[in-house]
């Protein structure tokens, strides 16, 4: 009687979990960003406006400071520019691993589930690679861009245009390019870390997970 | 027939000396405590027992959601324990299909993406994955719903995305963690009959942890946990004797 039922036969052999081509990981990854797009907003402000602090001290230090260069008072305002810098990276990187980590966190019920449905932990690390990466990049350009250009505006109704050399101007570039790459740096390594935590649990502790 | 008579490949699960402890605040506890167990393949087998007394972690351990302490879980004549974590992710795409109380779907894609998302790991074609989502969505009488979200769902319609998801790869097994926990009385019976009917039609294995007395009705058998044990197993034959008894007690 049993066996009329059983038509799907003994199954075949297991085989080894090998699929996700990166094309589906990355529609998938932006349809996830897209969709919870107030969330990831939120995210990626977290991420903005570290990178915008961090820029807009850097940018302010591009600018030659009037008086004495051997002025101690000089000297000191510049190891406090120095000063700030290192405060601002700090203060940026706690907020973005901060943003990530519970954005990350509570998702971990979903993790347990796509690991349910098959997905292998490289999966689930690519999918939060590609969404953090993207997230990084975008809020980092516009966390630089922000920074730099209301940096600029102060010194242009302060000082006038005569204060944006050759060298401001070609310095700026070299600072969008290492504050976005500060900025997608820390976002990845704020997020990786704790999806690959979440990727690696067995499926039914991920489940439990209640945030 | 009884289970024992059933050559050793009718048997589509089979536990052997399964303990599983969890350690809290310093203290051992043993939810499964030397569970051994042989599911028929095809069969609607229903573990049922009250809260705590190990059906949950039971169903863990035969899906392969989480690590037995000791004793073993054999799939299709296959120890999960040898398994390596692709090998294991193979089995969870394509022989189990999971049911959960909760629902556990996606809550940013619509149902048909949810349904669809096991045929992608599966690394079936898109356009194909998508037809046989609309096949499962359709099988479950969501045909008209192929978009929403389920937050735009009603739990039953929710639970039934989730039969359609678990279906998705045509599974051998289907493991249901208590499918009616979140139900009313009605929506309930129309899960449980849908769950009965697809394991009549499909020829699906379906392996249901529950404490719904409704599920007795409809179970090939059933087996009851107590404790971490199995207390005592049931077939169809002692059940309808006694179903009369059990609705009573609703």
């Amino acid at each position: 009687m049993k066996s009329e039922t059983g038509t799907q036969a003994a199954s075949p052999a297991i085989q080894r979990q090998i699929h996700l081509p990166f094309s589906k990981a990355w529609e998938i990854s932006l349809k996830s960003i897209r969709i919870r797009l107030l969330r990831s907003v939120i995210t990626a402000a977290g991420v903005c406006l570290g990178i915008a602090f961090y820029s807009s001290v850097k940018t302010s230090g591009l600018f030659p400071m009037s008086g004495d260069p051997h002025d101690p008072a000089v000297i000191a305002a510049g190891h406090r520019q120095e000063w700030l810098a290192i405060m601002a990276l700090l203060v940026c990187a706690v907020g973005i691993t901060n943003s990530m980590l519970m954005a990350v966190t509570e998702r971990f019920r979903e993790i347990g589930t796509m690991k349910c449905l098959g997905a292998l932990n490289r999966f689930i690390v690519t999918l939060f690679f590609i969404e953090a990466g993207l997230m990084g990049l975008v809020a980092s350009v516009l966390g630089w861009f922000s920074g730099w250009f209301i940096v600029c505006v102060v010194h242009l109704v302060t000082e006038g245009p005569h204060v944006f050399t050759a060298h401001v101007l070609s310095a700026s570039l070299k600072q969008a390019v290492i504050s976005t790459t500060i900025g997608v740096v820390i976002t990845l390594l704020a997020a990786i870390p704790p999806a690959v935590n979440a990727a690696r649990m067995p499926p039914a502790v991920a489940l439990r997970t209640t945030v | 027939m009884t289970a024992a008579s059933k050559p050793a490949n009718e048997y589509v699960v089979r536990t052997k000396g399964l303990v599983k402890e969890f350690t809290m605040g310093g203290e051992t506890l043993r939810a499964l405590n030397g569970v051994d167990l042989d599911i028929i393949r095809g069969e609607y087998i229903s573990i049922m027992g009250p809260s705590g007394s190990g059906k949950s972690t039971l169903f863990n351990a035969i899906g392969g959601l989480d690590k037995p302490s000791s004793g073993s879980v054999f799939i299709n004549d296959v120890d999960m324990a040898q398994l390596d974590a692709s090998e294991l992710a193979y089995l969870r795409c394509h022989t189990i299909g999971y049911i959960f109380q909760s629902y556990n779907l996606i809550p940013v894609m619509t149902a048909l993406e949810n349904v669809t998302l096991p045929t992608i790991f599966a690394g079936m074609p898109t356009d194909e994955g998508i037809e046989r989502g609309i096949e499962m969505l359709n099988k479950v009488g969501l045909g008209h719903r192929l978009h929403h979200r389920p937050s735009e769902l009603s739990g039953g319609q929710q639970q039934r995305v989730a039969i359609a998801r678990s279906l998705a790869n045509r599974p051998s097994i289907v493991l249901a963690d208590e499918p009616t926990g979140n139900l009313d009385l009605k929506t309930g019976t129309e899960i449980i009959e849908l769950l009965r009917e697809l394991n009549k039609n499909e020829g699906v294995t379906i392996i249901s942890a529950t404490h719904d007395y409704k599920m007795v009705d409809v179970s090939d058998r059933v087996v009851w946990i107590r404790d971490g044990k199995v207390a005592k197993i049931e077939e169809r034959a002692d059940l309808d004797i006694k179903v009369g008894e059990i609705e009573g007690e609703h």
